[in-house]
């Protein structure tokens, strides 16, 4: 909107199309696009679900908007157009190439040496092996080494502690052997292991900037912000991060505050579920203080700002989360835990060899290369491998259960959860009112023909809710004539003369509309939050792994009460988002691992400070931005089935683990012998990890089988 | 002997080739959208696509 390249009269522009998934949402979006004059070129990048449009000054980002809605999809511009999403796979793609060249061409001439080429070709192949394979190390190892240092200068270890000194050791013990003519170049050896470790954080990386495109699509792209009247006035758009206290903003209906700040005209109801969890509607009036992130319901009202940015309640429960999230980011990986171990095990035993070879007599030159065979066959191929590929095999299974992982180091975290807390609005029922289907069920085709094409006049969220339902049920519309929409009041219209309404019932209480249609009785059909489906199977289910769980909601008791009967469970009611950030602080105290499922801006403290948390792929920004894993589809027995696949993967993670034990239980006692040679280090080497990769896809089917058994 | 002389280079060279083929792709914002290149394929538009 404001960040518009200033080329005479073409611009691009970016919008976010969390629905596209195929190659026929594709063609129909570009075509939908091109088909109209003024966009000059449409580009649709599926892996980010966004589509790149380049349109001259005759069409805006709305009438973007409304083209690709026409065609049946929901877009938003992108909020920050110029910068490029971020990739973790790209810059370790070149490092990656460079190896696997490197190996190839090195394993080449290693097959004719170990077949048995003598005197100068073997020197000649080992010049050039070092040749390809020293800049070809220096250039591909940089992950590896860049990271290493960085954790011996905070004075711990990890798994590139190993990797960089076996890799780095090995090429400088062949650089040598090369230079004196030697019978043995570990080259070979080096680059396979660069390229294995390589392959496995790739594969890592892919996994993680998938998750993360897929829920930066379904984040809200768009720019926030309100209309500001000025003192003349006018109406100008200003974006959030500048308004001012004393400005007043005009809050259409069906739009969300951008500040806090008190009503100085009109009066509606405010949806404040994003901030306290909620549901029913707030009526304020004039005088009376407004939230920042609240949706105004029914009239527009004018509201001058108070505090802004930085100051709303917003921004603190903004802050509450950055505490919540240095908490967690203490845990320490298992691979890590690992490599604490296996580092300095690995280079004591290799000194120890060296040592005893001498003692036993042999030269220091001996010695040295049995010490250095040591290091490069326990380097730890397989338990580089061991995490990364298991973690990416499991993800890939959610992933297609519609399932998205953001970061590995969740699935272990999940494995060892006992203890869950579910939010009630929009995580154990749905979130979004839907019309009582025995209601609807009851209405004449005329009658549900003029309340479709009423909803359909209304930006409302119940006509909203209306039309969905009654689409759904094939509805067709009526012909209406004379449609007014009355603010806080209801759509009406004349159908064949008679006047015909959708409005708000007389009486209050429960949520619901009236359909007037003129003839016949009217009809009241309740609009209710709905428990999702199978919420009872999937909470049983998670009580079957030995999951304790309760309700934790910011609802009024009433509201949580009817909830928990429904789905069997105990609950809290009333709880404010720093309640429940210290609910689970005190259960983790307590000694549980807590898994915290929500979806509100309320739950984001919370989901940040649990040991592990799930999202639906309906929550807010920031609860997205705050969970583990996010599911996209409506049946919570996802949960169970991710819970399922991390206690899996787990498994398979350790006997990963177990696999590259043994793996060095044989190939060690060799090394100490001095028995390995370069040819023996590169098919252990390479059985070790094919075994590891083998074992882990095992777990493609990790996510299959629904809930529990 | 003179036939590996001969191989070698020529070896090393196409494998050097590949080597610089991927990385123009890869300068070339080819592994962008990696499923968007996949699921392109599927998309049969004979009629029109010379704008492209």
């Amino acid at each position: 909107m404001n960040a518009q390249p200033s080329i005479a009269d073409e611009r691009t522009c970016v919008l976010a199309v969390p629905g596209m998934h195929c190659a026929g949402c594709m063609s129909k979006v570009e075509r939908g696009l091109m088909d109209h004059d003024g966009v000059l070129a449409a580009r649709v990048n599926l892996s980010s679900r966004m589509v790149t449009v380049t349109h001259d000054e005759s069409v805006d980002e709305d009438d973007l908007t409304r083209f690709i809605a026409d065609v049946g999809f929901e877009a938003q511009p992108r909020r920050n157009q110029a910068q490029k999403p971020y990739s973790a796979v790209k810059p370790l793609l070149a490092p990656l190439a460079v190896a696997a060249f490197a190996a190839m061409n090195v394993m080449l001439l290693s097959v004719s040496v170990w077949s048995g080429a003598e005197g100068s070709t073997r020197e000649l192949f080992h010049w050039i092996s070092a040749l390809i394979a020293l800049p070809a190390i220096g250039f591909a190892g940089r992950p590896f080494f860049k990271s290493a240092w960085g954790a011996l200068r905070r004075g711990t270890t990890n798994m590139d502690v190993p990797i960089s000194l076996g890799v780095i050791i090995a090429a400088a013990l062949s650089l040598y052997e090369t230079w004196v003519g030697g019978a043995h170049a570990w080259f070979d050896g080096a680059l396979m292991l660069l390229t294995f470790l390589l392959a496995g954080r790739v594969l890592d990386a892919m996994m993680r900037d998938k998750a993360r495109s897929g829920v930066e699509a379904l984040v809200s792209q768009a720019a926030r912000g309100a209309q500001v009247v000025g003192s003349d006035g006018a109406l100008s758009y200003i974006p959030s991060e500048d308004l001012q206290p004393g400005m007043v903003m005009r809050v259409a209906t069906g739009e969300r505050l951008a500040a806090d700040g008190e009503i100085i005209s009109g009066r509606s109801a405010f949806d404040q579920s994003l901030l306290t969890g909620e549901s029913e509607p707030v009526p304020l009036g004039t005088g009376e203080e407004a939230l920042a992130g609240t949706l105004n319901l029914e009239a527009p009202v004018e509201v001058r700002v108070s505090s802004a940015g930085r100051d709303t309640t917003l921004a603190e429960i903004a802050r509450l989360m950055e505490a919540s999230t240095q908490d967690r980011s203490r845990y320490v990986r298992i691979a890590d835990r690992a490599a604490r171990l296996y580092a300095p095990a690995v280079h004591s035993l290799a000194l120890l060899t060296v040592v005893g070879w001498l003692v036993a007599g042999a030269s220091l030159y001996e010695a040295l290369v049995i010490g250095v065979a040591v290091l490069i066959i326990t380097c730890p191929c397989a338990l580089g491998l061991a995490v990364p590929v298991a973690q990416v095999v499991a993800s890939g299974a959610l992933m297609r259960a519609g399932i998205m992982v953001k970061d590995g180091s969740a699935f272990e975290r999940l494995a060892s959860v006992d203890r869950a807390l579910l939010d009630k609005t929009g995580t154990l029922t749905l979130g979004r009112p839907v019309p009582d289907a025995q209601a609807l069920a009851m209405l004449s085709p005329e009658e549900a023909g003029i309340a479709l094409a009423l909803a359909s006049h209304s930006r409302h969220p119940l006509s909203r809710a209306m039309e969905k339902a009654l689409l759904t049920r094939g509805v067709a519309p009526a012909t209406l004539a004379d449609v007014a929409e009355r603010a806080g009041d209801g759509v009406f219209a004349t159908f064949k003369g008679r006047a015909v309404a959708l409005k708000r019932p007389e009486s209050g209480g429960t949520t619901a509309v009236l359909l007037k249609t003129g003839e016949g009785p009217d009809r009241l059909i309740p609009i209710a939050d709905a428990l999702r489906p199978d919420a009872r199977e999937a909470i049983a289910a998670l009580e079957g792994q030995g999951i304790e769980c309760s309700i934790l909601s910011g609802d009024g008791e009433k509201a949580v009460a009817g909830v928990a009967e429904q789905a069997d469970l105990p609950a809290q009611a009333n709880a404010r988002p720093a309640d429940k950030q210290a609910l689970v602080a005190q259960l983790r105290a307590s000694g549980r691992k807590v898994l915290m499922v929500g979806d509100g801006l309320n739950d984001g403290p919370a989901l940040a400070a649990a040991d592990a948390s799930i999202a639906p792929g309906s929550a807010s920004d920031v609860g997205l931005q705050a969970a583990d894993f996010v599911f996209v589809q409506d049946s919570l027995s996802a949960l169970p089935r991710t819970v399922r696949a991390a206690r899996k993967t787990l498994q398979v993670v350790k006997q990963n683990f177990a696999l590259a034990i043994i793996y060095n239980i044989f190939a060690v006692p060799l090394a100490i012998a001095g028995l390995v040679t370069p040819l023996i280090a590169a098919v252990a080497m390479s059985a070790s990890s094919l075994l590891v990769v083998a074992n882990s896809l095992r777990l493609a089917r990790a996510a299959k089988y629904g809930a529990a058994k | 002997m003179n036939g590996v002389l001969f191989l070698l280079p020529i070896a090393l060279f196409l494998g050097a080739l590949g080597l610089a083929a991927f990385f123009w792709a890869l300068r070339n914002n080819q592994f962008d959208d990696p499923e968007g290149a996949a699921a392109r394929i599927l998309i049969d538009d004979e009629e029109k696509d010379e704008d492209a």
